[in-house]
C-alpha cells in the first residue's frame, strides 16, 4: 500500500489501483456523513479532485493519486458513509482507477515514509 | 480541563475552545437523548445599572423590555439605524435598575462601544465578560443532573426565567435557557469556580450519559433547532424582518432602527432547506434559481437526528419551493425549501 501527501492510499494490482483515504485522514475529518464519488469512465489527472468526503465539520476533496480512468466506484459506500471511519482500508475504498502511467507511482510514499509524514502534521 | 476530556482545541474569538471531545455526532445525539455540558465562557456579558437602566435597554433592543419582570430573560436583536443587526442578545432583568446583557464573543468590543455611543440616558455600563464564566447544561436529563447539586427547586425556574442559586457550594445565576433546542440551563459565575462546577456536573452526570460537548455540536444543534448564528445567518446586512425574527420586534415601543424597519420592505428572506441529494451545503454556497445565483447559504450542515443535509439561506422575497445549491463550481445540488425549525422538542406529556 502506498500513500499521498493528501492522505489518499492506493493499492496496486495489475495496473488497477484501489483508492481510499487513510486512517489518519478519517480521524482528522471526524464523523463522515456523505461521500460524493465520480462516474465510471471519467478521466482524471494526478492531483485533480475526483471525490468529496463530507464530515460533520467540513467537506474535503479527495484527489486522484494517479492519472487514469475510473473503472469502478464503491456504490455501497454512498449509502454507508460511516465506513470511511470504521474501515478506511477495506469497506471504505472509494474508486478503482485504471492507471495511465505507472511511473507516477514513484511520487507516492510507502507506509514508513507516510507514518513519518503524519507524525509531523498538526494534531487536529 | 478540556485536555482531560480529549478536547480538540481551536482558537475562537481569542479563546482556546474545544471543537469536539468524543466526536460531533456522538455529542450531538447525547444532548438530544440525555445531556451535554458546554463551556461557553467566551460569551460576553455587560452589566447595566442605574435609574435609567430600563430606558437604556429599551432604546437598544427591538423587543419590548417591559414584557419581562424581575428574574426573567428576553431574547432580542439590537439594530443600527438602518435596521441592520449589530448583534443578538439575551437580556436578564435583575430589577428595573439592573440588567445583564449576554452578547456574542466575537462582538464584545463592537457591541460595548455601540452601547456606550447610544447611552444618552447615562446608564452605568460595565463589560464583565472577563469576570464571568458560563457553562451550559442542555438536554432532557439536564434538570435531573443539576438538581442533585443544589437544594434550590430547579423545576420552579420556568423557561426563560432565572434565579440566583447555590450549586455545589458556588453561587451561580441559573437561567432556563440555551442554544440547542433542548430543555436545560445556562450557569453564570466567577471564573475561579469554573473547574469546581465543571467537575461537579461531570460527576453528577456520569450515570445519566452526560457528555462534554464542543463547539462543533453546539453549531449542529443550534442549526437543527433553527436558532440564528450571528455572523452567519444574521449580520449588519440583514434585518430582523429578513431573518425569521419578526417575533422579536415590538413596533409599539421605541428603539434604534425602528424607522428603517417600518419604512423599508425586506429585500430578502431567510428560509430553511434540505438537500435532495447526498452532499452537504456550507456557509457561503450560492443559491441558484432558474440558472442564476440569486441567494446564499448562511448555515449548512448535516443533521445527525434527521439524517439529512439541512441549511439556512437568504433567497429573494419571491422564491420558488425548490432551487439548487452550488456546493462546487460545477456542482449544483437540488434543494427543497422547508421550515427553518428542523427539530422541535416534544413537550413533556402530562401524566
Amino acid at each position: 500500500m502506498k500513500f499521498t501527501k493528501e492522505h489518499e492510499w492506493v493499492n496496486v494490482v495489475d495496473g488497477m489501483v484501489t483508492v481510499g483515504i487513510s486512517d489518519f485522514a478519517q480521524k482528522a475529518l471526524g464523523d463522515v456523513v456523505s461521500v460524493e464519488l465520480p462516474k465510471v469512465g471519467k478521466t482524471f489527472k494526478q492531483g485533480e479532485s475526483m471525490a468529496i468526503v463530507d464530515s460533520m465539520k467540513a467537506s474535503s476533496d479527495v484527489y486522484a493519486p494517479l492519472s487514469g480512468n475510473i473503472a469502478e466506484v464503491n456504490n455501497e459506500l454512498v449509502n454507508h458513509a460511516q465506513w470511511v471511519n470504521e474501515s478506511p482500508y477495506e469497506k471504505g475504498w472509494m474508486v478503482k482507477i485504471k492507471i495511465a502511467d505507472s511511473k507516477e507511482m514513484d511520487s507516492l510514499m510507502d507506509e514508513t515514509a507516510y507514518n513519518e509524514f503524519c507524525a509531523k502534521q498538526p494534531a487536529h | 480541563m478540556h485536555v482531560q476530556h480529549r478536547g480538540r482545541m481551536v482558537p475562537f474569538a481569542g479563546w482556546e475552545m474545544p471543537v469536539q471531545y468524543e466526536g460531533i455526532k456522538a455529542e450531538h445525539l447525547a444532548v438530544r437523548r440525555s445531556a451535554g455540558l458546554f463551556d461557553v465562557s467566551h460569551m460576553g456579558e455587560v452589566d447595566v445599572k442605574g435609574p435609567q437602566a430600563t430606558a437604556f435597554v429599551q432604546n437598544l433592543i427591538t423587543n419590548n423590555v417591559h414584557k419581562i419582570v424581575q428574574n426573567q430573560c428576553l431574547y432580542s436583536p439590537m439594530c443600527y439605524e438602518n435596521a441592520g443587526i449589530v448583534d443578538d442578545l439575551l437580556v436578564y432583568k435583575h430589577d428595573s435598575e439592573h440588567y445583564m446583557l449576554v452578547i456574542n464573543a466575537s462582538n464584545v468590543e463592537k457591541d460595548f462601544s455601540w452601547m456606550q455611543k447610544n447611552n444618552s440616558v447615562n446608564a452605568e455600563l460595565k463589560n464583565i465578560s472577563n469576570e464571568t464564566a458560563q457553562l451550559a447544561v442542555q438536554g432532557p436529563r439536564a434538570l435531573a443532573i443539576l438538581q442533585t447539586l443544589t437544594s434550590a427547586n430547579l423545576e420552579s425556574i420556568k423557561t426563560f426565567w432565572f434565579q440566583m442559586i447555590e450549586l455545589s457550594g458556588v453561587r451561580v445565576l441559573a437561567s432556563r435557557t440555551g442554544y440547542t433546542g433542548e430543555d436545560g440551563f445556562e450557569l453564570y459565575f466567577p471564573p475561579e469556580h469554573a473547574k469546581t462546577v465543571w467537575n461537579a456536573i461531570v460527576n453528577a452526570g456520569s450515570s445519566e450519559g452526560l457528555q462534554p460537548t464542543g463547539l462543533g455540536a453546539r453549531d449542529s444543534l443550534r442549526l437543527e433547532a433553527g436558532l440564528m448564528l450571528y455572523g452567519n445567518d444574521i449580520d449588519e446586512n440583514s434585518t430582523p424582518f429578513e431573518a425569521p425574527l419578526k417575533w422579536t420586534v415590538d413596533l409599539n415601543t421605541e428603539f434604534i432602527g425602528k424607522k428603517a424597519l417600518q419604512q423599508n420592505p425586506p429585500n430578502k428572506k431567510l428560509v430553511g432547506f434540505e438537500l435532495l441529494e447526498k452532499a452537504v451545503a456550507r456557509h457561503g454556497n450560492p443559491v441558484v434559481i432558474n440558472g442564476n445565483e440569486a441567494g446564499v447559504v448562511t448555515s449548512g450542515g448535516y443533521s445527525p437526528l434527521l439524517e439529512k443535509s439541512i441549511g439556512l439561506a437568504y433567497v429573494p422575497v419571491d422564491h420558488p419551493e425548490t432551487f439548487q445549491i452550488r456546493i462546487r463550481k460545477e456542482k449544483d445540488v437540488e434543494a427543497k425549501k422547508c421550515g427553518y425549525r428542523f427539530y422541535k422538542r416534544k413537550k413533556k406529556e402530562i401524566a
